[in-house]
């Protein structure tokens, strides 16, 4: 009673669960990835998909099969019975299909990840400065003359809106660069992120580009993406950080390039 | 070389209270030590769990007590954003090494290994008594850390430097409460260590006349690849920690680089590496998994044999697939640092092994499903605890196929899809694999029987539950819900917080269903119907003991000789359908 109470129960969770993967909602809440507003995340959707319909054919596939054989086999008394083939096809299709499976997904998932990872920033990309810090990002663009100025860690005052440690008296490249709390960007243009951080370490994660890293102190790393829809979207830190961890966050404004132009400039003058 | 040591009596029968109940020689004693322990630490970190869901989804809910516990922490019982981390931290650590390591590796293989191999102890009594007493030493360590005045540690169970290394200027708990976590985890590894030497040097050393390796049942040889690996893993495991403890309080810089400004305190260090402690920490981190699951692993195997009546397709594969699993371990740790800033081809090389441990995993999954097919299988508590084992093993294994690959981990690292993921492979399904155990050895260590009705309950309220709760955690994943947040304040979590309430009635009502379990535990160890001697009618030497619980040489002064493999199970004898390890009868034709 109880082997077959459990064939029935674990072929309905196995079902139950699905459902969700296939609407998209669950308990009113849409539980899927936002629309990609990102040039290289088309790549990353369609392997989390494919990935999607193997992983969750297997789900499906071996609980199925498990409350099946279990069924059968609750309470038999019968003669017992040895599974065609024994365990030689088994392990054999385990090594082909699984094995191929990972080859084909591990050599196609390589590309998206090399789109991301493997090409530097093209030389036109815009940089775009970003630190982290507890419990906030701020992002720093280089101002007219195109140069950032250097960081001077002790010269951190945030009392004094001086976020990244500039020396504006001694360093002339710093006296025009633009500090901001949001990051705004202009709309299909490259950007080059270049993060570090302040203090421990953070992420960057941003859903519907489809970009996650995380800053490690002590290295200086780089991320470069080209945002494809105007609109405003948020940033979260995803490497735990400390109390304010959950509150740590900014915003993404991606903007046409007149509308960032004249944002830079109205920066600039203040 | 292992009959001639094998029936070495290593100590006399205990005769003060003290060395029977307390700093005990005896394994079998030793063994319950850990499995109360681990009880006292799966109820706790339980407990934790309970408050966080409670917390996350009704946060300005008093918590009963709670308030008494830390006033600082959970002011008038309500949860602050610091305490909440605190707690997942607790939760995660005592989780991780106090129950998952303890309660199917330390706590059964300790009790059953000696046994199941025809040895009257572990190969050293002493070391094995202090490796119980060391981990005591390290949950005392560790559970203190509740109680000092800046409150426990909260950069979570994996520490990751430089918030763990700094010191107080990262906030409350980074100071002596991480120091006492640093000072538990090296504490612990050192009982581990000690272990782990046990168990190789018991297994290779004292099996019995006539018990080759490969006549070992499965479980014992889990129980041994496991040490292996333990005894390679906190190894890593032990320096880091040292190193971590040689920062905060020496002022050294392993991991701490130099130029960081933390709450405006410019900090005194140079030259460390952040980096360095994720590689250590990894590197110990993931075998971690395969030493929770490995256990379980033969546990299953050992009692869905002799459930199902007949042997299983292929033993011998299931064993070399473990120890594949065991050596992939290795080489895989990077998988959890794709985007931690390490070099971008570094993802593809881990990405691969990574990929290919799902092969001896689906294979071992394949053997069990086969070898369900056309068995006769008893359904009791212990043989449904096994196949709700499979069943989470397959769900949690699965989504490990997403986060194998560096590109989908990019959108999905860091959510509750991860959460999702080890909560039911190496958690959920771990503990299963203890259920199991628990339901089927407990007439071997109490000398009764628990309630198969309870146990039955028990059972499906635990798979409905346990499902209810961390198949939702995928889908917040896939919407991106970002793990470790004390309240979800972000535009984009607010419209999730449905799936989170769903998901803590379903945790109130799982953790609710295992007071059944302790009930069941408690009653029937004091009430339950006398156990028979082998109430399984199962083959392997634990089963020919004098006695139900077995007495301290374990065989009654008798010296065991093994003449079969622990898999003759569907054939005639005189003793009905199986014949024990220990009999020299020949197996008749299969009925």
């Amino acid at each position: 009673m109880s082997g077959k109470l459990f064939a029935v129960v674990v072929i309905l969770i196995a079902l139950a669960s699905a459902v969700p993967i296939v609407t998209h909602t669950f308990m009113g809440a849409t539980v899927a990835p936002p629309p990609d507003i990102s040039t290289h995340g088309a790549e990353i959707d369609k392997q989390m998909d494919e990935t999607m319909i193997e992983a969750g054919l297997s789900f499906l596939a071996a609980q199925i099969v498990l409350g099946i054989f279990v069924w059968g086999a609750a309470g038999a008394k019968g003669k017992l019975k040895n599974f065609p083939g024994g365990a030689k096809y088994l392990i054999l299709a385990a090594i082909l299909l699984v094995g191929a499976e990972a080859i084909a997904l591990g050599a196609i998932g390589s590309k998206a990840w090399a789109k991301v990872y493997f090409q530097p920033a093209s030389a036109d990309a815009l940089p775009i400065q970003v630190q982290a810090g507890q419990f906030a990002f701020y992002f720093r663009y280089a101002g007219p003359d195109g140069k950032f100025g250097a960081l001077h860690p002790e010269k951190i005052d945030e009392g004094n809106s001086n976020f990244f440690g500039l020396d504006p008296e001694n360093d002339i490249p710093a006296r025009d660069d633009i500090q901001s709390g949001e990051l705004v960007v202009p709309v299909n243009k490259e950007i080059h992120l270049m993060m570090h951080a302040k203090d421990v370490g953070h992420s960057f994660y941003v859903r519907e580009l489809r970009i996650q890293q995380d800053f490690v102190p002590g290295l200086d790393l780089s991320l470069h993406f080209t945002a494809t829809k105007i609109g405003k979207y948020e940033i979260v830190c995803t490497q735990l950080c400390g109390l304010g961890h959950y509150n740590m966050k900014a915003y993404i404004n991606v903007m046409s390039q007149d509308d960032f132009n004249a944002w830079l400039k109205s920066q600039s003058n203040t | 070389m292992s009959e001639a040591s094998a029936h070495v009596v290593h100590h006399g029968p205990p005769t003060s209270f003290i060395r029977k109940h307390v700093f005990s020689l005896d394994h079998k004693v030793i063994g319950k030590q850990y499995y109360a322990l681990a009880l006292v630490a799966v109820f706790t970190g339980m407990v934790l769990s309970w408050i966080m869901r409670i917390h996350l989804v009704w946060p300005n809910a008093p918590i009963p007590l709670l308030g008494l516990l830390s006033k600082v922490g959970a002011p008038g019982g309500i949860v602050t954003p610091e305490y909440y981390l605190s707690l997942m931290t607790m939760h995660g650590t005592l989780m991780v090494f106090f129950v998952l390591t303890n309660a199917p590796f330390a706590a059964f293989g300790n009790y059953f290994l000696p046994i199941q191999i025809g040895a009257e102890d572990m190969a050293f009594p002493r070391f094995n008594m202090m490796s119980f007493w060391t981990t005591f030493i390290a949950f005392c360590i560790l559970v203190a850390a509740f109680f000092v005045p800046d409150g426990p540690p909260l950069s979570g169970w994996t520490a990751y430097a430089p918030l763990s290394a700094i010191g107080k200027d990262t906030g409350p708990g980074e100071g002596l409460g991480q120091t006492l976590w640093a000072l538990s985890i090296f504490v612990f590894c050192i009982a581990s260590l000690l272990g782990s030497l046990n168990f190789i040097a018991t297994t290779l050393d004292l099996r019995t006349k006539g018990m080759t390796l490969a006549r070992m049942p499965i479980v014992s040889w889990a129980w041994f690849i496991t040490s292996c690996i333990a005894l390679l893993a906190f190894a890593v495991l032990l320096p880091a920690c040292l190193l971590l403890i040689l920062d905060r309080a020496a002022g050294t810089s392993f991991f701490i680089p130099s130029g960081l400004n933390v709450s405006d305190h410019l900090q005194p260090h140079q030259g460390g590496s952040p980096l360095l402690w994720q590689h250590l920490f990894w590197f110990f981190g993931h075998p971690e998994v395969y030493i929770a699951i490995l256990p379980a692993i033969g546990i299953v195997s050992h009692i869905l044999i002799c459930n199902m009546r007949k042997p299983m397709l292929s033993h011998k594969t299931i064993i070399y697939c473990m120890m594949g699993i065991g050596f992939l371990s290795y080489m895989v740790w990077g998988h959890h640092m794709f985007l931690s800033g390490m070099n971008p081809f570094s993802a593809l090389v881990f990405s691969f092994p990574t990929l290919m441990i799902t092969i001896p995993a689906t294979i071992m999954t394949l053997i069990w499903l086969g070898s369900l097919y056309g068995s006769n299988l008893r359904i009791n508590s212990a043989s449904l605890f096994s196949i709700g084992f499979i069943s989470m093993f397959v769900s949690g294994g699965v989504s490990g196929f997403f986060l194998a690959q560096p590109s989908i981990d990019i959108y999905l690292h860091a959510t509750y899809f991860v959460v999702g993921h080890f909560h039911m492979v190496m958690g959920v399904a771990a503990i299963m694999g203890v259920f199991a155990g628990t339901y089927f050895w407990f007439p071997k260590m109490t000398g009764r029987m628990m309630s198969e009705t309870l146990g039955k309950w028990h059972f499906f309220f635990t798979l409905i539950g346990t499902y209810a709760i961390f198949m939702p955690f995928h889908y917040l994943g896939l919407a991106g819900n970002v793990r470790r947040y004390s309240a979800f304040t972000d535009d984009f979590l607010v419209p999730l917080i449905p799936v989170h309430k769903f998901i803590t009635y379903a945790a109130l009502f799982t953790g609710a269903a295992q007071l059944i379990f302790i009930f069941n535990l408690i009653y029937s160890r004091f009430k339950g119907a006398p156990a028979p001697d082998n109430p399984w009618e199962c083959t392997s030497l634990e089963w020919s003991t004098p006695s139900s619980p077995p007495p301290f040489d374990n065989f009654g002064g008798q010296h065991l000789v093994v003449y079969h493999d622990p898999h003759q199970y569907g054939v005639k004898s005189s003793t009905g359908d199986y014949l024990m390890q220990t009999s020299p009868e020949r197996a008749g034709e299969t009925p």
